[in-house]
């Protein structure tokens, strides 16, 4: 996977061992610590990983593949205002592929990247759970429920200026 | 113990409860095709995801079908191994994994000795009734194993004796759905990562995804070369193996007819690793004499235990995961090294060629020792000492490919002076015969006495880490022995908390060691197949006539012409070595 390659501070460093150790450095809060390391980061680059992986006395190769295989994790950095379309069952019935491809186009990245300012990301969920709302868009903190491809346009333009 | 009863395809069996549908079929000879599920029985090693489907059963008041390797039996359990219903529901699982699955059985290193192919043909599987998307990975060569994850079905044997086994932890499971496969952290070469080579992934895999570095080419060219002499040592571990690529009962030992072919082949010279690993208790069992006796003294510079270094695997696995204890090991060379670096010298010299004109092949139980061959330490000029290792299934290519018929030649000894061994040589092959062996001389080179007995059983088996105490004339010697790396690692932390009470320690990375090698025919799950290895070890130890690696005549000469003492300058220089750190 590609990634970009950065150093970490020393704080930063600092910072990813105090969650271990929050966590006791148990092998078996894997998750925990990468959810939590991901709210301070905002994404879980190689480096990240690295001091987990000692941390919690676990090979790499396995926190690699806890990181890529729940979709909430993400190894690029996601956008200022990242962008969350809903594929549960209920929003794809109702056209969340359509609203997806419709953002996918409009900003020009695909599922999993950002926007070469930095502004958007794009991701896909399984169900945040307010079906009766489908197609749901989250972006940032915001929930768009009913959302159609026309609308994509419009709740981009919310952003552009902020 | 609680027992219940099961009927199988009208057979009724009791079976203790916590037995799978697989378990108790097997107690009625009920055959139930398996595919990711893999157990070595008595080795404690079980890979039991329930992930591939095919091992499915009926289940009476069950609607679905139930994975038989991953159900326990329930008392009063009806079960149908082979209805319609799961021979169509076993054809479409095989259908769907072969729908991505490159078709290149024809050219695949494997065929033969797939499991995938076999089940298919098992099956009578003839059309695939699926198209679908296919994988695409890149090709990950590295000195020992090629990763070719297109052929990847997702069983996760690897991962499991990488991991659980081996405690490398090289191998993960990585993303979901049609896009999960096994690959290492960050996707990043096999080379980079931190695996040791010890080929268990390799001897596991049920398809193509995992295989050796194919030298053989190489070597055949290398033969047709006029300017070149190629010689030629093979392991113990490869004789008492060899015989199953060409239908033999296992633990049927071919030294001879080893030895016949190589020549037939066109080696110029055959010759032994086992006289190399005569040389290495000689310099090893020295060296603990050494370092006891400074112990024993009081020195504190002194480490103790010293552990066995001719496991290349292990020494990979120490420097990249135990970089803090590189001054544990023994100095010593492995006997795959000592070989080259006394052929490209004083044999060398014998003959009257230069080191450049003369080919170092060697025949291996491992593919860890394609690796140790290419070491940079392990080179004059550029030139290795040892210039091709390969596999005994690759002479087992090389054979087939170059002699019609294995079975029929005649039995043929190997050549002088590197081609005599004693028994203490040929145990090496086996977990417990590297310590065995420098127990036989260590003894009598410490107590000046003529040991008692020469067989001490106290540390042969197949447990995972063994301990025994051998009394040296009064002086107890502590000895403990530990075969794959996940019990060598047990051992390793003893020692860095300071608990450890061995005064030596045997290690070797393959369960069983070099006899389960990751270069040995694919055992295919049956632990019988490596008990039947040992054993023949053991046989061809006690048919020798000298059974003491001390009192080998060429060994003795070899001191004699050339190097001078066990630790002297000349076998510092030639056959010990150094470790790095290379922890990333």
């Amino acid at each position: 996977m590609a990634t970009t390659e950065i150093v970490l501070k020393e704080k930063q460093v600092q910072q990813i061992k105090d969650i271990c150790k929050q966590f006791n450095n148990e092998s078996g809060e894997l998750i925990n610590v990468l959810h939590k390391t991901q709210s301070l980061f905002g994404y879980l680059p190689s480096e990240v990983q690295v001091v987990i992986a000692q941390e919690l006395n676990m090979s790499l190769a396995k926190v690699f593949g806890v990181v890529t295989f729940y979709s909430y994790f993400t190894m690029t950095p996601r956008g200022e205002h990242p962008i969350d379309v809903c594929m549960g069952t209920a929003c794809y019935v109702r056209g969340a592929e359509k609203v997806l491809e419709e953002f996918k186009r409009q900003l020009k990245i695909e599922v999993g990247e950002t926007t070469l300012d930095g502004k958007f990301s794009i991701n896909s969920l399984r169900c945040v759970g307010a079906c009766g709302l489908a197609p749901v868009v989250i972006v940032g903190d915001k929930t768009y429920g009913a959302v159609t491809s026309a609308d994509v346009k419009n709740i981009l333009k919310e952003y552009e200026n902020k | 113990m609680e027992l219940i009863k099961v009927t199988i395809d009208n057979k009724v069996v009791e079976v203790e409860k916590g037995t799978t549908i697989l378990g108790a079929a097997k107690k009625v000879n009920v055959d139930i095709p398996t595919l990711c599920h893999f157990k070595l029985h008595d080795m404690n090693i079980e890979n039991k995801p329930g992930g591939c489907r095919i091992c499915v059963v009926e289940v009476d008041g069950r609607k679905n079908l139930a994975p038989a390797c991953a159900t326990d039996c329930t008392e009063g359990m009806v079960i149908k191994s082979h209805s319609v219903r799961v021979i169509n529901a076993r054809k479409t699982v095989m259908e769907l994994i072969l729908s991505d699955h490159p078709f290149e059985c024809l050219v695949c290193a494997k065929s033969g000795t797939c499991d995938l192919q076999s089940l298919a043909q098992q099956l009578g599987i003839r059309k695939i009734h699926f198209e679908g998307k296919k994988s695409s990975y890149r090709l990950d060569t590295s000195p020992s194993i090629i990763r070719e994850m297109n052929k990847c079905i997702m069983c996760r044997r690897c991962e499991m004796m990488c991991n659980k086994v081996q405690t490398v932890g090289a191998l993960s499971a990585i993303n979901r759905g049609f896009d999960s496969v096994v690959s290492t952290a960050f996707e990043m070469n096999l080379k980079n990562s931190t695996c040791t080579y010890c080929g268990q992934c390799v001897s596991v895999c049920p398809t193509g995804a995992l295989t050796e570095v194919d030298d053989t080419a190489r070597i055949i060219r290398a033969l047709a070369d006029p300017s070149k002499t190629v010689i030629v040592q093979t392991a113990p571990a490869v004789r008492v193996a060899l015989g199953e690529e060409f239908g033999m009962e296992p633990g049927t030992i071919v030294t001879g007819k080893m030895v016949a072919a190589l020549r037939r082949i066109g080696f110029d010279q055959v010759f032994d690793t086992d006289f190399a690993a005569d040389l290495t208790i000689m310099e090893e069992g020295s060296e603990l004499l050494n370092r006891l006796g400074k112990h024993l003294a009081g020195d504190k510079t002194v480490k103790l235990p010293m552990l066995t270094s001719c496991c290349p695997a292990w020494v990979n696995f120490f420097e990249k995961q135990f970089p803090d204890m590189l001054d544990i090991p023994s100095t010593a060379k492995s006997p795959q090294q000592m070989f080259g670096a006394i052929a490209k010298t004083y044999l060398a010299d014998k003959m009257g060629i230069k080191r450049e004109d003369l080919v170092v092949v060697s025949v291996m139980p491992c593919l860890a020792k394609k690796y140790e061959a290419q070491r940079d330490e392990f080179k004059t000029n550029g030139n290795p000492d040892v210039d091709f290792s390969i596999s005994t299934r690759e002479l087992a290519h090389l054979i087939k490919q170059t002699i019609r018929d294995f079975d029929s030649l005649p039995d043929e000894d190997f050549d002088r002076p590197m081609g005599e061994s004693t028994g203490a040589g040929v145990i090496f092959g086996t977990t417990g015969g590297v310590i065995e062996a420098a127990v036989r001389s260590a003894y009598e080179l410490h107590t000046h006495k003529k040991l008692p007995r020469l067989n001490f059983e106290e540390l042969r088996g197949l447990e995972g880490i063994r301990e025994a105490t051998i009394d040296f004339d009064g002086l107890p010697i502590k000895i403990g022995i530990a075969h794959g790396l996940g019990n060598a690692r047990k051992l390793l932390e003893d020692i860095r908390a300071g608990r450890s009470h061995f005064h030596a320690i045997e290690i070797m990375s393959c369960p069983g060691g070099c006899i389960g090698g990751g270069g040995q025919p694919l055992h295919h799950g049956h632990s019988s197949i490596i008990k039947a290895r040992q054993a023949a070890i053991y046989k061809e130890d006690a048919g020798k006539a000298i059974r003491k690696s001390h009192e080998n005549p060429d060994i003795i000469k070899l001191y004699d012409e050339f190097l001078g003492t066990p630790l002297g300058e000349k076998s510092h220089h030639l056959l010990h070595t150094e470790y790095f750190n290379r922890k990333k």
